[in-house]
């Protein structure tokens, strides 16, 4: 704790005294963060811990300690790894192919469009690819949990109309859900990307391009040697917050397919909430959910370090 | 920018930067002839149309909800989801706003954002003030700490928080809700707001406490007036944010009368009554109130994105 202020450059001592009494009495304003992050945050993460060391049917059952052995048990269940790889298809379809398809979107609406056609156009195009982003993703659910739905849902409707006879299950088939859920998370989420790195574009200054095109460079060339290189802060918050978004997905799944079927599509998230208040297993579903808070972290931090690591590499280039 | 350069090879850059007697602005717009070719043929149209048919895919399932939440469900079975209403059928939204008791869900949503948003702005603004202007001892580890707790699956929460709700008897109470969002949001602006606060005019400051203000003036009659955009991008987000929150209120509120409007919605599916009209007409309703916000607050909201991004 006491490297950043030994930081601060020396003082002198009657100063520092008088400084640092000053700075307890900014202690009062912190009070209440602290006790109500304590609460609601610290001492439930605790518990939640205890709990995962324990067999619990929760509520006024008795807890039986179990040691580590709601982690040992998850080493050998097949769900659990399932769950954690449909995390790496919802970082596909949360991060990557937003990520990409954004970049390309915001660059054809900031060169292209926005030049070209004048930046309303611009404008309205990046509204409606980030309205989705705006609902609450529940009800975002429900619609397409409809429109997909096997029986009733306006495609298979659609494509019964035009032929089809046996349209496929969409959200119903173990071939079918995950690919489906995945497309969904995608529509849900391409907005956020194109937002901020048409920001992050107009951010860029002109006469860098100005530069590379009296060199003679072309538009691909000057979008790999200016644009990734310059939008590389907003690049690394985008990956870093849907990241850490995707790995915690739960409401899209919760009304898309709750895990089904058969766990084609279950997330570590549900699957916690399923032992938690579905089996009342609540010692395991803690365990999930510490599981998940480790990956978490390491992620974050892995992506965090990378940032500085960059950041500070383009400092010492400079 | 005539044409012909575009056959020209590398020779068009040059000529362009020569050209002389342009308006300052104009070099932002000019191009290679790589580009030229590439904007100002054809080309451009095929890009636009690339960008509208991205546009049309994103609203084709808002424009088939529209259509069928006003679609009686035999003109549904017989005319498909792309026809247009025979008739104007407003039983479906009839029924879902009747079941649902939608204005009692729209009061519960509004009361809990709202609530949230100005507690957890005020929570913020107290605990960024002593880490950001007090520089209280080891804020750097408390900042941390409180980005940390903002990336935590609630799921990790969850258990204890409605053990404990039901222990200070706050079971299917929109209080335990209120009380963990205000702590969760609060954590993110705290963050946000001790790295602005960080950088506040000292001069401001000294100044303050050479006119004889207490930290508690200060923070009110200096700190605030100066932040308040910002705080108020806060109140937006936080707000928008908690209306759209699904899994803690899904665990904490199970009743009817208590819920928020994307519970209440989720938790009709799969409901006999659940027909497509009411269907449709349950979502076209519960993300009307989303869409108003974003209307309205649209400009500070991409902004505030922005500023997000950024720090």
């Amino acid at each position: 704790m006491s490297t950043v202020e030994r930081a601060a450059p020396p003082a002198p001592p009657r100063r520092r005294s008088s400084r640092s009494r000053q700075r307890l009495g900014y202690l009062p304003y912190l009070l209440p963060g602290l006790i109500a992050f304590t609460v609601v945050i610290l001492i439930p993460f605790a518990m939640n811990i205890w709990y995962s060391l324990h067999k619990w049917k929760g509520g006024n059952a008795p807890l039986r300690w179990y040691g580590l052995g709601n982690y040992t048990d998850l080493l050998a269940d097949e769900q659990f790894w399932t769950s954690f790889r449909n995390s790496i298809a919802m970082i596909l379809a949360m991060v990557v192919v937003p990520t990409l398809l954004g970049l390309l979107l915001a660059t054809t609406l900031f060169d292209v469009l926005g030049k070209r056609f004048g930046p309303r156009v611009a404008s309205v195009l990046r509204a409606t690819y980030y309205l989705p982003q705006i609902l609450p993703v529940a009800v975002a659910g429900v619609l397409w949990n409809w429109i997909l739905n096997s029986q009733t849902g306006a495609v298979n409707v659609l494509l019964r109309e035009i032929g089809v006879a046996n349209p496929p299950n969409w959200l119903g088939s173990t071939d079918t859900a995950l690919p489906t859920v995945m497309l969904v998370l995608i529509w849900i989420q391409i907005g956020y990307p194109v937002v901020i790195f048409m920001s992050a574009l107009q951010r860029v200054d002109p006469e860098l391009y100005e530069a590379a095109e009296l060199d003679g460079a072309g538009w691909w060339h000057r979008f790999r040697a200016i644009t990734i290189p310059q939008i590389k802060p907003e690049t690394f918050v985008i990956t870093l917050t849907c990241t850490v978004a995707a790995l915690k997905v739960f409401g899209p799944i919760y009304v898309l397919t709750r895990g089904g079927p058969e766990s084609s599509t279950l997330v570590p998230s549900y699957y916690s909430y399923l032992n938690f208040f579905d089996k009342s297993k609540v010692g395991y579903g803690a365990a999930i959910a510490n599981v998940l808070t480790v990956l978490i972290i390491l992620v974050a931090v892995v992506i965090m370090v990378l940032q500085a690591r960059s950041a500070r590499r383009e400092e010492a280039g400079r | 920018m005539a044409t012909p350069i575009e056959t020209l090879p590398a020779a068009g850059a040059p000529g362009t930067a020569l050209d002389g007697g342009r308006p300052p602005r104009a070099p932002r717009t000019r191009a290679t002839d790589v580009d030229r070719r590439h904007r100002r043929g054809a080309s451009r149209w095929f890009v636009l149309a690339g960008a509208v048919l991205v546009a049309v895919i994103m609203l084709v399932p808002f424009a088939i909800m529209v259509l069928n939440a006003f679609k009686a469900p035999a003109d549904y079975s017989q005319n498909g989801p792309l026809s247009w209403p025979v008739s104007l059928y407003t039983d479906g939204l009839v029924n879902f706003w009747e079941r649902v008791n939608f204005p009692e869900k729209l009061v519960n949503s509004i009361w809990i954002s709202g609530t949230v948003a100005v507690f957890g702005v005020v929570l913020s603004l107290l605990s960024a003030y002593a880490l950001g202007v007090g520089r209280v001892r080891g804020r750097m580890w408390i900042v941390t700490l409180f980005l940390l707790a903002n990336m935590l699956p609630q799921e990790v929460l969850v258990y204890p928080l409605f053990q404990m709700a039901q222990e200070v008897g706050l079971s299917n109470n929109q209080w335990s809700v209120i009380i963990i969002f205000t702590v969760i949001q609060a954590a993110f602006g705290t963050y946000l707001l001790s790295s602005v606060l960080g950088t506040f005019p000292p001069a401001l400051l000294e100044a303050a406490s050479l006119d004889g203000a207490g930290r508690w003036r200060t923070l009110w009659s200096i700190v605030y007036p100066v932040v308040r955009p910002t705080l108020s991008v806060l109140v937006i987000f936080f707000f928008i944010w908690t209306w759209n929150e699904f899994f803690i209120p899904l665990v904490m509120l199970t009743t009817n009368a208590t819920q928020t409007i994307p519970v209440a919605l989720a938790s009709l599916q799969g409901d006999r009554m659940m027909d497509a009209p009411t269907t449709n007409a349950g979502a076209l309703v519960s993300m009307i109130p989303a869409i108003v916000f974003f209307l309205i607050f649209q400009r500070t909201l991409t902004r505030g994105i922005t500023a997000g991004a950024v720090k």
